[in-house]
């Protein structure tokens, strides 16, 4: 049994860690689909876009560990944390209901990660900004895509809009978390790595109302409800992602293919 | 290594000429039509005083094929007894279908792969169905020619791909998308 690593604790790691989890869970969660996708070219565009999603948790793992000076890789920080010491929103941890509760995510998330890249792209940080500008074009498309099967959905059968009405009633309440300021925000844009989440939510929310605006639904009304993911403090479903994650490189350390 | 570039050379017609025809011979794994240059992977190749560096910069953030077009780059350049040799990964500025060569494109394009058409930041506004012809420029079929083509899916068989099939003769082709 390989015994857990401490991440870094300071502000940019952390920061870094944060949007490189975001990439490592979701881009897990949607290869859940694998297989089991309702068409084959959507098997396809899944996966398609978890390797991308995984590409770039890689790029960022492996910064962070850089920028703590603790020698971690991408591998040890993938595999080796504790649930504790994951930071990305819940959001991206939640089960991946059916298709319309996956689309709808992805299209929250495409956003939102097209629009930290772009930032990012200016950041005081060379590397994350290089991580960002090849993300920014990857993203671009996951976003037109996941939007495009909102709209395919919301706009087709009575069954379908239906679905998609429910997922957004279950995942809208999530996105609040993602624009909620924390000390390594501040300090990040302080020091020019990167924007404060929060500077995102007005483009973000602009974005998601012109989407549901094309499907007819109303921007469903603020929860006071808070997720609280980013601290570390996950759902009851992020244990089970992360044993199946983590089960090979915690039964034969340093295991490779 | 010792890090004074003697020379640098971005393209085949320097004095580094001989390492950039090796590296022209190096397939990409997936679309083995091309080469790692005509795609644009090489960026630029330096001679040290100790040898030889080949900087590459990858397509996508996870493409599977990076590594292996790393060690065919290295296996290569050893196989022509062009000295040590070691590969570096750039990755800024991004990667862009612009900088396939226009031979590239035409190889693209005898191989049955419609070539991508020049990145459009302005296409593609996310709220609207897109429906199966993307945008206003028709894909001509790399097969007959034809331009009444459409898209079957958005993603295709490697992360730089789409599959369309052409509407006259009948067959599916992949397009390079422009990124």
């Amino acid at each position: 049994m390989q015994a857990s690593i401490q991440p870094g604790r300071d502000a940019a790691t952390q920061y870094v860690l944060r949007l490189g989890d975001t990439c490592l869970i979701l881009g897990q969660r949607i290869a859940e689909w694998c297989g089991h996708a309702p068409v084959l070219e959507e098997d396809i565009a899944l996966t398609n876009m978890s390797l991308d999603l995984i590409g770039q948790a890689r790029a960022l793992l492996t910064h962070a560990g850089q920028i703590s000076g603790l020698g971690h890789d991408e591998d040890q920080l993938a595999f080796l944390r504790d649930e504790r010491d994951y930071l990305n929103p819940t959001l991206v941890e939640l089960p991946r209901g059916d298709f319309a509760f996956t689309v709808l995510r992805n299209a929250m998330v495409a956003t939102f990660l097209k629009l930290m890249w772009q930032r990012l792209s200016a950041s005081s940080d060379a590397e994350l900004a290089a991580i960002a500008g090849k993300a920014l074009k990857e993203s671009r498309y996951h976003q037109q895509h996941a939007c495009d099967w909102v709209v395919r959905l919301g706009d087709g059968t009575d069954e379908s809009a239906r679905r998609l009405k429910a997922a957004l009633a279950q995942l809208w309440r999530y996105s609040a978390e993602l624009f909620e300021d924390e000390a390594i925000d501040e300090q990040a844009a302080a020091s020019g790595l990167g924007p404060k989440w929060s500077e995102l939510q007005a483009d973000w929310r602009a974005e998601m109302a012109a989407l549901l605006a094309a499907v007819k639904l109303p921007v469903p009304a603020d929860s006071v409800y808070r997720s609280t993911g980013r601290r570390g403090v996950h759902s009851e479903h992020m244990g089970f992602i992360l044993a199946e994650m983590q089960y090979l490189q915690r039964a034969f350390p340093g295991g490779v293919w | 290594m010792n890090q004074t570039a003697v020379v640098s050379t971005s393209g085949a017609g320097g004095a580094l000429g001989p390492v950039w025809q090796v590296l022209g011979t190096v397939l990409d794994p997936e679309v083995p039509a091309l080469s790692v240059v005509d795609l644009g992977l090489v960026r630029e190749v330096l001679a040290h005083d100790d040898g030889l560096e080949i900087v590459l910069t990858p397509t996508y953030s996870g493409c599977p094929a990076t590594e292996l077009i790393e060690q065919n780059v290295l296996a290569a350049v050893a196989a022509a007894g062009l000295g040590p040799a070691r590969v570096t990964m750039r990755r800024a500025p991004a990667w862009t279908t612009d900088w396939i060569s226009p031979e590239g494109r035409q190889k693209l394009f005898d191989y049955g792969i419609a070539p991508p058409g020049p990145v459009d930041l302005s296409e593609g506004v996310p709220m609207h169905f897109v429906g199966r012809t993307p945008s206003g420029r028709r894909l001509a079929c790399p097969r007959c020619g034809s331009l009444q083509t459409e898209r079957l899916s958005a993603f295709g068989s490697t992360a730089c791909k789409s599959l369309y099939r052409c509407m006259s003769c009948r067959e599916p082709f992949e397009h390079f998308k422009p990124i």
